[in-house]
């Protein structure tokens, strides 16, 4: 490891010691700690699952159990924005593969991942929880209703930069 | 002098009459994750900024969702006469024209509202109209999916602000509670439950007394009740529907049951990123604290009760009662053996229960008007209402309480308005994923949980996920399988390789590659997983096929032939599955 390398890691180690910290909530576990910190720095790097451990008394194996169980944690930072499309079975039925498919094309996918560029972050989810407002897609968590693969696909150029 | 209840009673009923005996009008949007979904936030932006520009006298608030999601983004107008006019699929560019001339001219647009109502229900039987200014427009309750509705958990939707505490106490909010803690001892609160015939609304239909009744005579100084708000089924949002529009009925219900069961702390457990879940009960929580409803010596009684929201990530196996305590306890939720039961050893080790969201919010309404009047609803076996959420192919796709004992064609019908295109109702998936499809000739079933059971599906948490007849229903199983193979929690092999291999069988169905010897293998695969698992997730698995077979049999048979016509973006019959999974 560079110089450069361990200071940037200890910086890294010193913001998720903060973030551990700073819960507000009584009950304090390890699933929550591994929370918090996706939540600020939107991945859980190695640094985390070793603060998590030390933060809450636990071993590396024990954190890192949890945070390979629960399938919103991911270990390499995400792109800038994360369009999630949900392929449950109520939009399943209104056409959601049509969306999945379109919106590969838009993000140059042909799995989830990050688009080419680095911009977007493509999760499919289960269930977004508006099924009244099928097919739904969601932007950082904000729900999207009533798409169709044109308006998903618009919408997932215009967040890598490019004209809908 | 007046109790500390009776203070905060007066501090709400001087809130409410602000709004909605003053001078000014009150603009409500319909929020919640639905109205979020289309777009209710800038409609909300666009009213407040109309209001502040024209100078109109009015007060602007978003409240929860009002269950008719197809009028989404919905905004209505209470004038000071009492007469209040709804407005649906309203976009952000109408705020003006609707501030300008209906708020500041008093002359609602007539033409772009659908319903109104008059204050006092003076015009509530559907044909009383209320003097010139309301036109032919209907009143709200003569619409029939409101009129079918017997609305008691949702009773609050989308007429208050489910971030205002004010607002539920005016509505009867807490009274409840009060009720039960100067009143009532915890014994009879249980007994109150009990002959109610409040069965629980996660699923599995438990009498709820009952359950308390297994809690409530330990002395253990430390015992939890647990809210289990992790909704992960597809096509069911009621749970959410209750946090977002509102929570406080939640909270007290759960207070009650923290009550009833001489319980200590009280948990409520959402999966993470549902937002306006997770921030409307924390807000409902830190309010009751202030207010004096959680915390030390509740209301001045001898009563002391915490509570807490927790977090989980995604894992659909969270929502299984002893999954769920592992959660909360931060390691993975995988279910843990029974016996011991969490009555007697629970979350931490301590004496634990565990009711969903819709349980609980029955439970002040049920403490308030007494047993008889809850059971007097629904049927001889499930009394109540269910809290049906339509959505696939339907016209009007939304969240509806009905009374139990409804037949689902009347809920498809006459609620929903029919399929919404295409030219009937094919299949219907009700109740999750672990539960079954049905086709037509169930559609005279009844809603309740031993009719929809012996059906072959369920109420389960109450969504119906609707296909008309261009729905392929080897699809669709093949979608359900490959929701539950996803969520398969891994802990026994039965559920987690039992899930893998059928969605394969069913990859083959579908892209007409099957053998005929496929479907006894799926039953010997399905009846291995029910024996064989831990939890309902592999238990129930198979479900959705043994449905299947007996209402879609042919169609079934087809695939295994090779007869099956090809779906899918591909034309090929594959399907976009997530390639993650478990390890």
């Amino acid at each position: 490891m560079t110089t450069a390398e361990t200071k940037q890691s200890s910086k890294l180690r010193e913001q998720i010691r903060q973030v551990l910290n700073s819960q507000r909530q009584p009950t304090v576990t390890v699933l929550s700690s591994l929370l918090a910190v996706q939540d600020s720095i939107h991945h859980l790097p190695d640094e985390a699952i070793r603060e998590t451990a030390t933060f809450c008394g636990s071993t590396i194996n024990e954190v890192w159990s949890v945070a390979s169980f629960y399938t919103n944690f991911r270990f390499t930072p995400p792109g800038e924005k994360t369009l999630d499309v949900c392929w449950g079975p109520s939009c399943h039925i209104l056409g959601a593969q049509e969306i999945l498919n379109s919106v590969h094309a838009a993000l140059e996918l042909n799995e989830e991942g990050e688009s080419p560029d680095g911009k977007v972050t493509l999760s499919y989810n289960t269930c977004l929880g508006a099924c009244a407002q099928g097919p739904c897609i969601a932007i950082d968590h904000h729900l999207i209703g009533r798409q169709t693969p044109e308006s998903a696909a618009k919408i997932a150029r215009e967040l890598r930069g490019l004209d809908g | 002098m007046p109790t500390p209840f009776e203070e905060l009673q007066a501090r709400a009923a001087t809130r409410w009459e602000e709004l909605t005996a003053g001078e000014s009008a009150w603009i409500r949007v319909g929020g919640g994750a639905s109205g979020q979904a289309v777009g209710a936030d800038k409609v909300l932006d666009a009213f407040r900024e109309a209001v502040e520009s024209s100078g109109a006298n009015a007060t602007v608030s978003m409240v929860g969702a009002p269950g008719l999601m197809y009028l989404e983004p919905q905004v209505d107008v209470l004038m000071p006469d009492g007469i209040r006019i709804f407005y649906g699929n309203v976009g952000p560019e109408e705020a003006r024209t609707i501030v300008e001339q209906h708020v500041k001219n008093g002359e609602p647009l007539l033409d772009r509202a659908y319903a109104y109502t008059a204050r006092d229900g003076t015009a509530t039987n559907g044909t009383d109209r209320v003097g010139p200014g309301t036109g032919d427009l209907p009143t709200l309750d003569s619409m029939p999916m409101v009129a079918l509705q017997e609305r008691i958990a949702t009773r609050n939707f989308g007429d208050i602000d489910p971030h205002d505490i004010l607002q539920y106490v005016a509505n009867d909010g807490y009274s409840a509670l009060n009720r039960a803690l100067t009143e009532m001892t915890p014994d009879q609160i249980v007994d109150e439950i009990k002959n109610s015939g409040l069965r629980g609304r996660g699923g599995a239909a438990f009498p709820a007394g009952l359950k308390w009744s297994f809690l409530a005579p330990s002395n253990a100084p430390v015992k939890y009740v647990l809210c289990n708000a992790e909704e992960g089924d597809p096509g069911a949002f009621n749970d959410k529907g209750i946090i977002e529009s509102d929570p406080h009925t939640l909270v007290e219900g759960l207070i009650i049951n923290g009550y009833a069961t001489r319980s200590s702390h009280g948990f409520i457990f959402i999966r993470q990123g549902h937002e306006m879940s997770i921030n409307a009960a924390g807000k409902a929580v830190e309010q009751a604290y202030e207010a004096g409803l959680l915390g030390k010596n509740i209301l001045g009684t001898e009563f002391s009760f915490e509570m807490e929201v927790s977090l989980t990530g995604d894992s659909y196996v969270a929502g299984e009662e002893t999954a769920l305590m592992e959660a909360i306890e931060g390691k993975r939720a995988t279910p843990r053996f029974k016996p011991p039961f969490p009555a007697a050893e629970g979350l931490w080790k301590k004496p634990t229960n565990i009711n969903n969201v819709k349980t609980l919010a029955y439970v002040p309404e049920i403490v308030r008007n007494g047993a008889e009047w809850f059971k007097g609803i629904g049927t001889e076996t499930t009394s109540g209402t269910a809290i049906v959420c339509l959505s696939g192919h339907i016209k009007y796709p939304g969240m509806y309480e009905i009374p139990m004992g409804m037949t689902i064609r009347d809920v498809l019908e006459k609620v929903g308005g029919g399929v919404s295109e295409g030219e009937r109702i094919k299949v219907i998936q009700a109740g999750g994923p672990l539960n079954g499809l049905l086709g037509e000739e169930a559609f005279d079933t009844i809603i309740d949980f031993d009719a929809m059971t012996a059906a072959g599906a369920s109420i389960g948490s109450g969504g119906i996920i609707v296909g008309n007849e261009t729905t392929n229903v080897v699809d669709l199983l093949r979608t359900l399988i490959a929701f539950n193979q996803f969520e398969s929690c891994g802990k026994c092999f039965p559920c987690r390789l039992g899930n893998t291999h059928m969605l394969e069988i069913l990859n083959r169905m579908c892209e007409n590659k099957a053998k005929s010897s496929d479907l006894a293998l799926l039953q010997r695969v399905g009846l291995s997983m029910k024996a064989g698992s831990l939890c309902g997730h592999g238990q129930l698995g198979y479900n959705p096929i043994e449905s299947a077979l007996k209402y879609f049999g042919d169609e079934i048979k087809a695939s295994l032939n090779g007869e099956l016509e090809l779906t899918g973006v591909f034309g090929d019959g594959t399907m976009i599955l997530p390639s993650r999974t478990r390890p």
